[in-house]
């Protein structure tokens, strides 16, 4: 630890501000998500992975230059979580609980499985735009651009959806289904649409979090969105499942953690994806509403 | 009645084991395999269906119950020489070097083991609910998988062990199958049985009837895993190798599947489930693999298959919840009132 | 000595205060009531007195009976404040809930034999293996709790789902179900619920019954003040979380206090 200079823990810790970044963007999906069905969206990781995928043959297939190809992705990606939500979750939405969450893992396993037969099991390099992949020089310290990048488009999109559920008339039903799901349906809310919406922007969120992934680790696998999806569900229930500052933090948390374990106990690298979980657990045990969550008790 | 019942019971078990010896006889390696895989997966069905179906726990750890259960028995049934083929990176441990004990004692020990981690695991995990006991299992899964891919010199790491002694067969699958489907019927029967679904229909009533929540629960998770760990053995022992990649979360998936299939909380329905899917599974390997009508060939898909499977999971959940059997029993006396019903009512038709 | 005793609990949550100082003994073979408009906190009490929630000021005590080697009887005081629900139900307190809250899926006979379950002195092992030391329980079990289903009236649907019973039945089957566990204090929360008046009359019928045929006490939250009026020795009434009145029934109509925070009157 001593032979750590300033640089390389510098260069550790925007990695970890980067990779905190793309889990916060991600958890948010699952926190939103969880805030209005009170259900994990096991598909998250899934509807991630197709918005890389897209973007990958949007470049590579259609020849389409890459931001334009980056926006097509988006979009599909959020019609894609919305549809998801309309096949595999709406029917059940008076069913009991460990059903909806049967539905929820089998939905997340045909669409890896379809996901290997479309797309191949084989993995695809992702192609890099060479403004992400360029090296900046801020104090001595030498980052990739994009590590530069993906806090600030993530700041970005935090900023702008803050102001979408505090100051827009369909920012302020989606919080009245997430507290009161059936007096929103009193108060004329359509509540299918709420939802829909919300996996819509959560999808969204997604696919711009896939696109950097893409980016950062530019090799895609069908199952690339089970690990990160897993990890951001983590990232959720750390900082508190339901609030969206909860989520950021508890991706930072996580973020930050990983990456600072394996710089500084090597020798732990190894169980680097076990972190989570065991934080995971830890936190479930102390504080079961994770860090920033309300209390739920349930009426007697 | 009584009679009767008794006397249809000895004539299945007998024409169970009349079956299997008609399988060892006739039935290639290959069929072998798959008859022993059907008596495992009802052994792993049961389990989960004992935590999930009776108890109402949403447990998704069993893969890493199962990669216990075969990593002790394997350890265990390895011979001394096989152990130093095996771990050429890094020595085994050395109490475990010079072990190696016949199956009998290796599967109990396999299922005594599980049995010690799920309540290691069930104690703090089964206070919390639903999808957070879920997640959280799904976790604990995972880690159990990550340190098995890490202790080298007890697990061999990642290269996993090779060479396992096959000693599955199908008496022992089926065997422990049968056993475990008296344990499940008698358990589930019986005062302890009737607390766990109680727990699943409303836990706040169950504890408020006297029912200590954590007690049953940490129970009913212990047994559970000791019967996965045992599942687990025999599947490694079957397969003669086993790594730690094995033991992922899609394993536990086609148990929940299983489970699903045949109807949450229904025994005979898992019993059925299990041996409709395996079967399945291996009979739909055609969709991955290329077919030869002479005249033309038509490409397998790689993967077709648990496209499939997902898909068929999404439309039982999403069109018949219930799955198979729902929660009820194929039992002697619904099967002979159906007959005898339609016998009398042929008999009014003549009449 | 009071057989149950809650003293000055008090129930916060965040910054609302659901029940505060709450003072209450119930005496040994009383009927007693707990009323108030809705969301006065009779629930949140029930559930401090059953140990759902744990209160966060006062003590709650209840007097046990035991045995000595020669046979003699003793009473002492436990403070069971900290206890869990089931342990509180195996002391001797039993209750019903507001929102009935059968075990739906399984028999009615299933639902009573379940209540039994807290007393069973067989491990899991023998009753999988059906050694005579369970059996034995298991058959008494049984037995037992078909008695009851007789006393109740409820045998005759004892092998229906308990969701298929009507809503009257529920309820009976809800206040069967509690007398299993051998209670020695009984917590009925709103057994009137949704009753007519004749259905009503019947209920309390059966109250007064069952207090005499099990030797219980019994404290009650209800609504229907013809039931209340009608059965209760002692009534307390909660606003707003805070004990306004109590007293003999009559004493309890003709209090001012009760009449405004019924009324309304500011």
């Amino acid at each position: 630890m001593a032979s750590m200079t300033f640089q390389v823990f510098m260069q550790h810790l925007t990695n970890g501000i980067s990779l905190g970044s793309l889990y916060a963007l991600i958890a948010i999906g699952y926190t939103m998500v969880y805030g209005i069905l009170r259900l994990i969206n096991f598909a998250h990781g899934d509807i991630f992975m197709i918005g890389t995928y897209v973007a990958f043959y949007g470049v590579t297939l259609l020849a389409l230059p890459w931001w334009l190809s980056f926006i097509v992705a988006i979009i599909f990606t959020c019609f894609f979580g919305m549809t998801v939500e309309r096949a595999a979750y709406r029917p059940l939405r008076n069913s009991p609980k460990i059903s909806v969450l049967i539905s929820a893992i089998g939905v997340s396993f045909f669409i890896e499985n379809l996901a290997i037969v479309v797309f191949g099991g084989r993995p695809k390099a992702f192609p890099i735009p060479p403004m992400f992949n360029k090296i900046i020089n801020i104090g001595g310290v030498s980052i990739v651009s994009l590590t530069f990048y993906i806090p600030v488009i993530t700041l970005l999109l935090l900023m702008g959806l803050v102001y979408f559920i505090h100051h827009t008339k369909t920012g302020m039903a989606m919080r009245a289904v997430s507290k009161d799901y059936e007096a929103a349906r009193l108060m004329a809310i359509d509540v299918d649409k709420i939802i829909s919406l919300t996996f819509g922007i959560g999808s969204l969120l997604a696919a711009v979090g896939g696109i950097m992934w893409g980016l950062k680790f530019p090799q895609l696998v069908p199952l690339m969105g089970v690990m990160p999806g897993l990890k951001c569900f983590i990232a959720a229930v750390i900082g508190g499942i339901g609030d969206i500052k909860g989520a950021v933090l508890g991706g930072f948390i996580l973020g930050l953690g990983e990456i600072m374990l394996v710089a500084l106990l090597p020798a732990l690298t190894g169980y680097r994806d076990a972190f989570a979980f065991i934080l995971l657990i830890l936190i479930l045990l102390v504080k079961p509403t994770g860090l920033m969550g309300q209390k739920l008790t349930e009426k007697v | 009645m009584k009679n009767t019942k008794r006397i249809l019971n000895i004539i299945s078990i007998i024409a169970l084991i009349g079956l299997l010896f008609i399988f060892e006889q006739t039935f290639d390696s290959y069929k072998m395999r798959i008859v022993n895989l059907c008596g495992i997966y009802v052994i792993l069905g049961l389990s989960l269906n004992l935590i999930n179906g009776f108890t109402g726990l949403f447990s998704l750890g069993h893969a890493g119950f199962m990669a216990v259960g075969a990593y002790t028995a394997g350890l265990l049934t390895l011979s001394p020489a096989m152990k130093q083929m095996n771990f050429f990176m890094k020595p085994i441990v050395p109490f475990l070097a010079e072990v190696e004990w016949s199956f009998l004692p290796a599967l109990i020990m396999a299922g005594l083991v599980t049995a010690l981690i799920g309540f290691l695991i069930g104690a703090p995990a089964l206070k919390l609910r639903d999808d957070y006991l879920a997640i959280a299992t799904l976790g604990f899964g995972e880690i159990i998988r990550v340190v098995f891919t890490n202790t080298q010199s007890l697990t061999n790491g990642a290269l996993g062990l090779k060479g396992l002694p096959t000693h599955t067969n199908i008496w022992w699958t089926w065997g422990i199958a049968f056993i475990t489907i008296l344990f499940m019927v008698f358990l589930i029967k019986g005062s302890y049985g009737k607390a766990f679904k109680a727990i699943r229909e409303d836990e706040i009533a169950a504890e408020a009837m006297g029912i200590s929540l954590f007690k049953h629960k940490v129970m009913a998770f212990t047994m559970g895993a000791f019967l996965a760990g045992v599942g687990g053995a025999l599947l490694g022992n079957l397969l003669g190798t086993i790594d730690p990649n094995m033991f992922r979360f899609t394993l536990t998936f086609n148990i929940l599947l299983i489970v699903v299939l045949g109807g949450i909380g229904s025994i005979t329905g898992t019993v059925i489930s299990a041996v409709v899917v395996t079967v399945a599974m291996e009979y739909l390997r055609v969709l991955d693999e290329a077919i030869n009508l002479g005249f033309i060939r038509i490409e397998g898909i790689p993967g077709m298959r648990m496209v499939v499977f997902s898909l068929l999971l999404m439309i039982v959940i999403l069109f018949y919840q219930n799955g198979l059997m729902g929660s009820n029993e194929f039992t002697w006396d619904w099967f002979l009132e159906k007959k005898f019903l339609k016998k009398s009512g042929k008999k009014e038709v003549k009449q | 000595m009071s057989i149950l005793r809650a003293d000055n609990i008090t129930m916060k949550f965040g910054g609302l205060v659901a029940v505060s100082n709450f003072q209450m003994a119930l005496q040994e073979g009383e009927i007693v009531g707990l009323i108030g408009p809705n969301g006065a906190g009779k629930t949140t009490a029930f559930n401090m007195i059953t140990g759902v929630y744990t209160p966060t000021e006062g003590q709650i005590y209840f007097t046990e009976e035991i045995k000595d080697s020669q046979g003699n009887p003793s009473s002492h005081e436990i403070n069971i404040t900290q206890y869990r629900p089931d342990q509180i139900t195996k002391l001797g307190v039993a209750r019903t809930f507001q929102n009935i809250r059968l075990f739906k899926e399984l028999s009615v006979l299933d639902n009573v034999i379940i209540a039994n379950h807290l007393r069973i002195k067989s491990d899991v092992i023998s009753s999988i293996l059906r050694l005579p030391n369970y059996t034995r329980e298991e058959k008494a079990m049984i037995e037992k709790s078909i008695h009851l289903l007789e006393e109740v009236g409820l045998e005759g649907v004892m092998h229906e789902k308990s969701s298929s019973l009507p809503y009257g039945k529920q309820r009976r089957l809800e206040i069967a179900r509690a007398l299993a566990t051998n209670p020695k204090v009984l917590l009925l929360d709103e057994p009137a619920a949704g009753m007519n008046p004749k259905e009503s009359l019947e209920l309390m019928d059966f109250v007064g019954e069952i207090r005499d045929r099990f030797k219980l006490t019994i404290f009650m939250i209800e609504h229907h003040m013809q039931v209340v009026m009608g059965i209760c020795e002692r009534i307390f009434v909660l606003d707003h979380g805070v004990t306004i009145a109590q007293g003999t029934p009559s004493e309890i109509q003709n209090n001012e206090k009760v009449i405004e925070a019924y009324l309304g009157v500011d």
